[in-house]
């Protein structure tokens, strides 16, 4: 026992005097062991169990006295038992907590009694008796037990004829087999750990496969097996080589070394003689030292490997972190998910540093995604960290409200229905800030004792001390971070949002002009709601004097920079009163300053918008400020020409251009008009906010026309030129994106020339533009004349340059345009040359289905106007087969768009026939029962064009595709109809479809498609009919003669 | 009081106040009058409010508690220092304690607190103004130290020439920077609170007045 609790325990770092036994499977499984020894003693040998130990085992137990019953002597807090020793002792003393044994027959009995929490009792007796030999049996036995050998032991039994020193013998010697059984037990364990087996190699190598591919960041370049035949036990290596135990080889390239060819094996991994380069055989050889896994191994052979994963070390942790934060973020993206599962999957098998390498790892993969700054994206983001983040709010208070009363139950649920609803638009803010207190006694700035004092004359004075001390507040230096802690700190907030309550106008007045520099900082803020500064504030804006309206709304507009404070202002009616104040504008000549306390009418409403602004981030805020009749306020605000007026009102109105019901009123309320004219404003920040909302509006057609008629579209080309704001140029390209799609407009950009602008925007341009500028050129390049245009500004290259990205919103915007651009066939000779065929066929392993998607609608043209189109197609390795792989997707976009790229792939015999191998048939057959229109008309293209080859017809006939192709003509668009009468027509070919045909009465639809005026859908269905005409026809003939 | 000579009176008043129109006067001397009480009009004897009755109304109507600055107040509407003011005084200090402008208010704030009237507001007189200002702190040692402090502060705001003492200059640079500061001694003019109820209460309905 001694030797196994000494080397192979694991002890915690036993610092301070007792160590404690580390939490680990080995140290549970050893204790167990002792415990079934223990356990088991008193049965097997009564004798020696009744033998009273030298010293008696002592420490601190958990056992309550009442839970010893019988043959024990029970008292409140000590337990006698009645086994005495010879002397008259008791061979178990319990005195809470401390408990002292004397035998193993006690010792039995114990853990019987402890019944549930043996486990930890026995744990306990063994941390406090780390030499229980020498304790039992003195220390000689001990001593003799580190060199033991049994003869030793019989020699002594020899020399003593003492009969207990004979008992203490047996007992040596039992003791002596539990610790060889526990050694053996614990080397069991380890081995059980070391060895690997082929379910951790291949998670291995799965996981670094992921991770693996060009580029710095990745952790190796490629990482290959050589064989790709995977026997049933999970080995690869050949049945000879499995005898040694070989599992698989493994090809890795790493970024800084020569490929190296890896054999993985259970007893570790090494470095084999290579692939020989004449024939395809491996040299088994061993070249190098066994590591005992796949990371190890190339931790040591490659510098950047361990430096790639290294380097991530520290963002794992934040990672962590975060994970940690939201526990409750639904993993929405399909890596995050996979990654997940790998890493999971693997934990159980790896040792620690492969955990940690999945981990580091995942950071890795998340990595590019954070960096998106598409503004849909990242918000989106972003609001999901926030829900959670508010969510976690959520749940703390509600913790420490009662929930007994049904009220607060139900105001609970409203919340979180309100988190699921709040908009995507906030981005600015709302981590929760890192909440650092000053420490006490640190290095204060002078600064701060001043205003402890002044707090403390504002706390201890009257009205005219208060004001004084106010005003000299102000003097600080507020925007500085130091003094906006300080009289937090200092307990000045308090003091402040008291004085709001009260009725001295003046104090108010200070106090609101001290807050409302102070929430400049996101901690303030939050304190201020917290202290439930904003209720008081709200009420203040029904104050007669206008000066403090305007203070209180300025200061919410700072405070409701996050949710809960914007919830807070909604809740407290303040959004009805903010758009109350917008009311102004109907006395424009209204008298000078009528009291000290007064300020314009403008400026009250200008506030007004302000901190609406600032609230229309939620979009139930948005909701609220839309039922106040807040939209004809703001649409006559912005007929006037105050920058500082119109800034906000058109930031609102950007904000809340979002919503559907907001375009539409803005649309009712003329406000484009006044955008556009301020559009021509001087001001970059206005600009900025018009076109946004020009960008936000312009979804709707009637829009778009009024922008163009309202004569918005020349300024915004013009606004292309200054590219130095970045925020602005993003605005104004969005704008231009969106006024793009209709055709009018077009024709306007292109006499502005904006085209060959955007086309200079291609490069060198943040993300947030380029989404826009290649959506722009996208809708554009429908037509002929800016396709040319567009290749002869060199602008195809860029194009296909950026099919490279990784930003999901840019991949959807550029496949279009390059797809766009195909049509022409000059520039699909520039595209083929760029091989950019070759990156949009790549873009469908994509892992966004709209990617996908757009991706493979732009195959189409590309394979329709390419030379040698089937030739190309062919090129790609393997990819006909991921094309008709992804018909198994779930996206009804995905599969419409795959749909038409076989259809064109199809064109080309060959081609049709890889793909028919590949099994095309049973999973276009599979697609046929939908009821989108989109996907039914290139499925019913793509069915008729498979149709041609072989035995694809009899195939479709045999998938059961015919029935529900029938049913199609009953569809009210005119595309499918074509599509589907064309379908049936070449599947009429075949005998047996043209039963099933008549057996769903195809032939009245058909009969009814006859008489339409498309010339191709008259064909199709009369050529239908006719082959099952004919059928029927020989089918009678059979019959009579 | 005859009709007639009440015309004349508020002809002549009107005429020498910006801030009311005549209605406002005619008002303003109903109610002087009323508070006045109806004392037989002598040759010689001035009719008026003296200290008392003027303090009375600062503290009742206009919630003016410091003794002191309702001193200097009275001697601010008691423009011929006789102890008393007459309807004429009555009407145009209100003009300017209801209706006047920054500047005015200026001026008048600091001829209140200007308690020696030496043109200058000095340490020793913002202390005076200023000593009741504090809650008293039996805890420290000192219980002006937090008085003088306050005289510092308002100094070191107010005074821009650094010359120990604030001037009128000094003291309209610092009104106009911050608004607030008007009163920096002490409320001398009427809470708009309160201004407004005794607006409220004296300006009423003209068909009202035409009745007496």
């Amino acid at each position: 026992m001694g030797v196994a609790l000494t080397r192979s325990a694991q002890w915690t770092a036993a610092s301070y005097g007792a160590g404690t036994l580390a939490v680990t499977p080995l140290n549970e499984a050893i204790v167990k062991e002792i415990i079934m020894f223990v356990e088991s003693f008193i049965y097997k040998h009564p004798q020696e169990a009744k033998y009273v130990f030298l010293e008696p085992l002592e420490w601190k137990t958990n056992l309550d006295p009442s839970a010893f019953k019988s043959g024990y002597v029970v008292s409140a807090t000590t337990v006698k038992s009645e086994e005495v020793d010879k002397n008259g002792q008791p061979l178990l003393f319990l005195s809470v907590p401390q408990i002292k044994i004397r035998s193993f027959g006690q010792l039995s009995h114990l853990l019987y009694i402890a019944r549930d929490t043996k486990l930890k009792e026995a744990q306990a007796c063994i941390e406090a008796n780390r030499n229980p030999i020498a304790k039992i049996l003195g220390s000689d036995y001990n001593v003799m037990k580190e060199d033991s050998s049994i003869l030793e032991i019989l020699d002594k039994i020899a020399k003593d004829d003492d009969p207990e020193s004979e008992i203490k013998m047996k007992i040596a010697i039992l003791l002596k087999q539990l610790d060889l059984h526990l050694l053996n037990y614990s080397l069991k364990h380890i081995s059980l750990e070391i060895c690997l087996n082929p379910v951790t190699i291949k998670n291995d190598i799965e996981l670094l496969k992921r991770f693996s591919g060009k580029g710095e960041q990745t952790v190796l370049e490629s990482i290959e097996y050589t064989s790709d035949y995977e026997f049933s036990n999970g080995c690869r290596a050949p049945p000879w080589r499995q005898i040694h135990g070989e599992i698989c080889y493994v090809l890795v390239k790493p970024h800084d070394v020569e490929t190296l060819c890896i054999t993985c094996s259970t007893e570790g991994v090494f470095l084999n003689g290579g692939k020989t380069h004449d024939e395809e055989e491996i040299n088994y050889e061993r070249k190098g030292a066994i590591y005992k896994d796949l990371f190890t191994f190339l931790k040591e052979k490659s510098a950047k490997f361990s430096e790639n994963m290294s380097k991530q070390q520290t963002r794992v942790n934040e990672e962590q972190q975060k994970e940690k934060d939201q526990p409750h973020e639904a993993p929405k993206k399909e890596e995050a998910d996979a990654l997940r599962r790998a890493t999971t999957g693997s934990g159980k098998n790896l040792l620690k540093n492969q955990i940690n390498l999945g981990k580091n790892q995942m950071t890795k993969r998340l990595e590019p995604s954070l960096n998106w700054k598409t503004t849909v994206d990242s918000k989106d983001r972003k609001t999901l960290q926030r829900d959670t983040q508010e969510e976690k709010h959520g749940g703390k208070l509600e913790k420490s409200a009662p929930s007994v009363s049904p009220g607060r139950a139900h105001k609970s649920a409203e919340k979180i229905e309100e988190i699921v609803s709040e908009s995507s638009s906030e981005s600015e803010e709302d981590e929760e800030p890192p909440d650092h207190r000053q420490e006490a006694n640190a290095d204060l700035p002078s600064e701060y004792w001043q205003i402890q004092k002044l707090v403390k004359y504002l706390k201890g004075g009257n009205q005219t001390a208060t004001v004084i001390a106010l005003c000299s507040m102000k003097d600080f230096n507020l925007a500085q971070e130091t003094c906006q802690l300080a009289i937090r700190d200092v307990g000045g907030l308090e003091v402040l949002i008291n004085l709001l309550d009260t009725d001295e106008v003046k104090c108010k007045i200070g106090s609101l002009k001290i807050l409302k520099e102070i929430s400049h900082n996101p901690q303030i803020r939050r304190n201020i709601v917290d202290l439930g500064g904003l209720p008081i504030m709200v009420n203040i804006l029904d104050s007669p004097h206008k000066s403090l309206k305007c203070l209180a709304a300025e200061t919410i507009a700072n405070v409701a920079k996050f949710k809960r404070a914007r919830r807070a202002v909604r809740h407290h009616g303040g959004i009805t009163k903010l758009v109350a104040l917008l009311d102004c504008a109907q006395n424009a000549t209204e008298p000078v300053q009528s009291s000290l306390y007064d300020e314009r009418d403008v400026e009250v409403a200008r506030c007004g918008a302000q901190a609406l602004w600032s609230c229309s981030k939620s979009y139930a805020n948005k909701e609220a400020i839309r039922k106040a009749g807040g939209i004809p306020l703001l649409a006559r605000l912005l007929k006037t020409s105050h920058e500082n007026m119109l800034i906000p009102v058109v930031g609102t109105l950007q904000e809340c251009a979002s919503e559907e019901n907001y375009r539409a009123a803005i649309k009712a309320e003329r406000i484009i008009e006044n955008l556009v004219k301020n559009l021509n404003s001087e001001n970059e920040q206005l600009q900025e906010h018009c076109a946004m909302a020009i960008y936000q509006c312009a979804e709707d057609e009637e829009t778009r026309d009024l922008v163009r008629l309202h004569g918005g579209l020349k300024p915004l080309a013009s606004l292309l030129n200054n590219t130095d704001n970045k925020k602005r140029l993003a605005a104004v390209t969005g704008a231009i994106w969106k006024c793009s799609i209709s055709k009018e407009n077009v024709t306007k950009f292109r006499e502005y020339k904006a085209i060959e602008t955007l086309v200079g925007l291609l490069t060198d341009q943040p993300e947030e533009v380029l989404v826009n500028v290649v959506g722009a050129l996208g809708e554009c390049c429908q037509e002929y004349e800016n396709r040319v245009l567009v290749r002869k500004c060199g602008g195809i290259q860029p194009l296909v340059n950026l099919l490279v990205g990784i930003n999901q919103a840019l991949l959807v915007n550029v496949t279009k345009a390059v797809g766009a651009c195909a049509v022409e066939s000059e520039s699909m000779m520039i595209i083929d040359r760029l091989d950019g065929v070759r990156l949009l066929w790549s873009l469908l392993k994509n892992p966004h289905p709209d990617v996908k998607a757009s991706a493979a609608w732009a195959l189409c043209p590309c394979i329709q106007n390419a030379k040698d189109a089937g030739e190309m197609v062919r090129s790609f390795v393997g990819g006909l087969e991921l094309v008709v792989n992804l018909l198994k997707s779930d996206n009804k976009e995905v599969l419409a768009s795959v749909c038409a790229a076989i259809t064109n792939i199809a064109k080309d015999q060959e081609n049709l026939a890889v793909i028919t191998d590949h099994g095309v048939v049973p999973l276009l057959s599979k697609l046929a029962n939908t009821n989108n229109d989109k996907l039914r008309r290139h499925l019913a293209e793509a069915i008729s064009r498979c149709c041609m080859w072989g035995r694809n017809r009899v195939a479709f006939g045999e998938h059961k595709a015919v029935a529900p192709l029938v049913r199609y003509l009953k569809s009210n668009d005119t595309n499918v109809h074509r599509a589907t009468a064309q379908a049936l027509y070449q599947l009429s070919e075949d005998a047996d479809n043209c039963i099933t045909m008549h057996e769903n009465s195809a032939v009245k639809l058909l009969l009814d498609m006859v008489g339409s005026p498309d010339q191709e859908l008259q064909e199709a269905a009369a050529g239908c009919i006719s082959n099952i005409r004919r059928l029927a026809l020989a089918t009678e003939k059979a019959r009579y003669t | 009081m005859n009709r007639k000579k009440l015309q004349k009176l508020t002809e002549t008043l009107t005429k020498n106040c910006k801030h009311f129109n005549k209605f406002e006067v005619k008002c303003l001397i109903n109610f002087f009058y009323n508070l006045v009480g109806d004392v037989t009009e002598r040759q010689g004897v001035v009719i008026g409010l003296d200290r008392n009755a003027f303090r009375n109304i600062l503290h009742v109507t206009f919630g003016m508690t410091d003794d002191m600055i309702m001193d200097r107040v009275f001697r601010g509407f008691d423009k011929d220092n006789d102890g008393c003011v007459s309807v004429s005084e009555w009407i145009v200090g209100l003009s300017l304690f209801l209706r006047g402008t920054l500047e005015e208010k200026m001026k008048y704030c600091f001829e209140v607190f200007d308690l020696n009237g030496d043109g200058f507001i000095s340490k020793e007189e913002m202390f005076h103004m200023l000593k009741n200002s504090l809650l008293k702190q039996p805890s420290e040692e000192d219980p002006d130290e937090g008085i003088k402090d306050l005289v510092e502060i308002t100094l070191k705001k107010m005074d821009h020439d650094h010359d120990g003492k604030l001037s009128f200059s000094d003291y309209e640079q610092a009104v106009r920077e911050e608004t607030l500061l008007l009163e920096a001694f002490g409320p001398c003019l009427p809470d708009p609170k309160s201004q407004m109820e005794f607006e409220a209460q004296v300006f009423k309905d003209p068909n009202e007045f035409n009745d007496m």
